[in-house]
């Protein structure tokens, strides 16, 4: 299976504290492929890094076969990199409607004076937009009830559906989720579980998501990448990585008593 | 009660007026605004022209401020530039009224996008003081550039004209300021029908995600600048053509200021708001005015009373309508509006 994405030894600091430290993990193309750790681990800096809003100092991210760096980001949305946010990122000034229309921005081409004018080619795009959003999009993600509503007066979940629309108007190749269940509650996870399915293969679309509920993470990722302290402990399938020792004891802690004693002298050595 | 509105298509849906209702008032708003100038006396139509400049101005800078977020102090300063382009242009050239108002807007539009270039680094307080700075500027050239802007002393200019016609009286005037508003405030309702209108909601609501959904900060933000000091450059230049001179006092900060607040009064970010707000700031001092007069036969002292007191009550008043109605006069129009569209079934 070929990657979409690889990143190579990608580090990243904000002065003294060390945000990723020579990550490296690939995302298999048409998986959902999900990035786990536990808080502070460093999985939203990741995806500032591959949104192009946090600049590496070191490493390369590779998409479809070329360097991202120093392409800006509404260049990368362009190239189909479209994510959701961990807050909730809606456009609080604007419709349901509006704020998924907003998500093909980069697939329109009209400029100031067709828009001043709402004529010929303008007006012919934002109807070619609407009929696209409301037919594959609002249809898809069953919120045509809402679409007329100011996004602010929505429950947390619809939120998050919308954001999920607004990304999916970019016609994305990679769709980056961060906690797309985050505060959900369980008929909603299953929803929005069924909808990521179903956009990997209805649409083709890679899902990359960081998330913390490990049901669904385990449920319905191909591929996962862990992570803890900036670094990758270990990647493969879900299988795998639920057996891995090392996970088990960024999460849980350990219940072997030598390792802990071990770990302890270390630290007491370091200090 | 307003029924029977179901839509057939997404073009019917995303119309301007989506129902006969509306249609229909907005028809009778344009016969009244027709018939106006015909009814009203010399005062009167004076200040339909001023609320039709103060209307394109506003509308302006609410695109800017209130629907980009972006807080300009530099309006009268692009109204300048508009207004003196019309001038020296009247001075030096037969162009008629069409051509200057164009190249007055498209002058104070490249003018506005030179002083939005620090908005791309700079939000809120910091871009008020920065276009503070450059409106600052602009007065100095409009002062001390004689050869060009005639100093201290101004320009004084001929009437508009077109096709041999020429605009002298302010009932000719009000036949190009107000159709003139009445387009540009439909070309603004326009744009925000489009990507561009939600790309400078975007930026207004959250930059940050704006620019990670691919929208490019710095060339929106351009142009909000730019399409602001257009509205306000053709706002100037039909300024300059009403009072035929202009002088560097003509735009003077507080100017900025005015508009300012009749976008905050109207409501941010919103059209109606805008010219509500344009139309509030213009008509109140001159009721107070008016107000003062008629309680003259009763109360002899009154102008003596109310002459300091008026500029008083005027910022009272604008204090209220923040404290009351915070989302601006456009807010009371939509209570009337939902109230009506359901009566009499429910209130």
């Amino acid at each position: 299976m070929s990657s979409i994405l690889e990143i190579n030894n990608l580090s990243l600091s904000f002065g003294g504290v060390k945000a990723l430290q020579d990550v490296s993990f690939r995302v298999p193309e048409n998986t959902v492929t999900t990035v786990i750790g536990p808080n502070g681990a460093g999985k939203t800096s990741l995806f500032n890094c591959i949104s192009g809003f946090y600049k590496p100092q070191q490493g390369t991210i590779h998409y479809q076969g070329k360097a991202l760096a120093g392409t800006k980001p509404p260049v990368r949305a362009a190239m189909g990199l479209a994510r959701t946010f961990q807050n909730i990122a809606l456009f609080r000034g604007m419709t349901v409607l509006d704020n998924i229309k907003l998500g093909a921005h980069v697939h329109m081409q009209s400029g100031l004076l067709g828009a001043l004018a709402y004529f010929g080619a303008a007006r012919r795009e934002e109807m070619a937009v609407r009929e696209h959003v409301e037919r594959h999009i609002i249809d898809f993600l069953e919120i045509d009830h809402i679409r007329r509503q100011p996004v602010a007066s929505l429950s947390y979940g619809l939120q998050k559906r919308v954001e999920l629309a607004r990304a999916l108007a970019m016609r994305p190749k990679v769709l980056m989720l961060d906690e797309p269940v985050a505060g959900m509650n369980r008929e909603e996870k299953e929803d929005m579980a069924r909808f990521i399915l179903d956009i990997r293969e209805e649409w083709g679309v890679t899902v990359l998501m960081v998330e913390h509920d490990m049901g669904m993470v385990m449920d319905i990722s191909d591929h996962i990448a862990v992570l803890n302290f900036g670094q990758v402990i270990t990647e493969g399938p879900p299988a795998e990585v639920q057996n891995n020792p090392e996970v088990i004891e960024a999460y849980l802690g350990t219940s072997d008593m030598d390792s802990l004693r071990r770990k302890l002298n270390q630290e007491r050595e370091v200090a | 009660m307003r029924i029977g509105d179901a839509k057939q298509s997404y073009e019917a849906d995303e119309a301007i007026w989506t129902s006969s209702t509306q249609k229909v008032w907005f028809s009778l708003f344009l016969v009244g605004l027709l018939v106006f100038p015909f009814m009203a006396d010399a005062y009167l139509l004076y200040l339909g022209c001023m609320v039709g400049i103060a209307v394109i101005s506003t509308t302006g800078l609410n695109i800017l401020t209130g629907f980009t977020g972006l807080i300009s102090l530099g309006q009268a300063g692009f109204m300048g530039v508009g207004g003196y382009t019309v001038a020296w242009l009247s001075m030096n050239t037969a162009l008629p009224f069409p051509i200057t108002l164009l190249l007055a807007g498209l002058l104070a539009a490249a003018v506005g996008i030179l002083v939005g270039l620090p908005s791309l680094r700079v939000k809120g307080l910091y871009l008020a003081i920065a276009t503070l700075a450059a409106s600052v500027f602009l007065h100095f050239i409009f002062a001390e550039w004689e050869s060009v802007t005639g100093g201290m002393g101004g320009l004084s200019l001929d009437p508009a004209h077109l096709f041999g016609l020429t605009f002298q009286s302010d009932f000719a005037m009000y036949f190009i300021i107000v159709p003139l508003a009445v387009l540009m405030v439909f070309g603004a309702t326009n744009i925000f029908r489009t990507r561009t209108g939600r790309a400078f909601i975007a930026i207004r609501d959250r930059d940050i995600s704006a620019e990670i959904l691919g929208i490019n900060l710095l060339r929106y933000k351009l142009m909000s600048f730019a399409l602001s000091s257009f509205y306000a450059g053709v706002a100037g230049g039909l300024f300059a053509y009403f009072y035929r001179v202009v002088t560097p006092e003509s735009f003077p900060l507080s100017m900025s200021i005015f508009y300012l607040a009749a976008v905050i009064v109207g409501g941010m970010g919103n059209l109606l708001g805008g010219i509500l707000g344009a139309a509030f700031m213009t008509l109140i001092p001159e009721a107070l005015k008016l107000l003062t007069a008629a309680l003259t036969p009763f109360y002899p002292n009154a102008p003596i009373f109310m002459s300091p007191m008026l500029e008083i009550i005027f910022g009272a008043l604008i204090v209220g309508f923040l404290i009351f109605e915070p989302h601006g006069l456009a807010e009371i129009w939509h209570r009337i509006r939902r109230f009506f569209s359901l009566w009499p079934f429910k209130n």
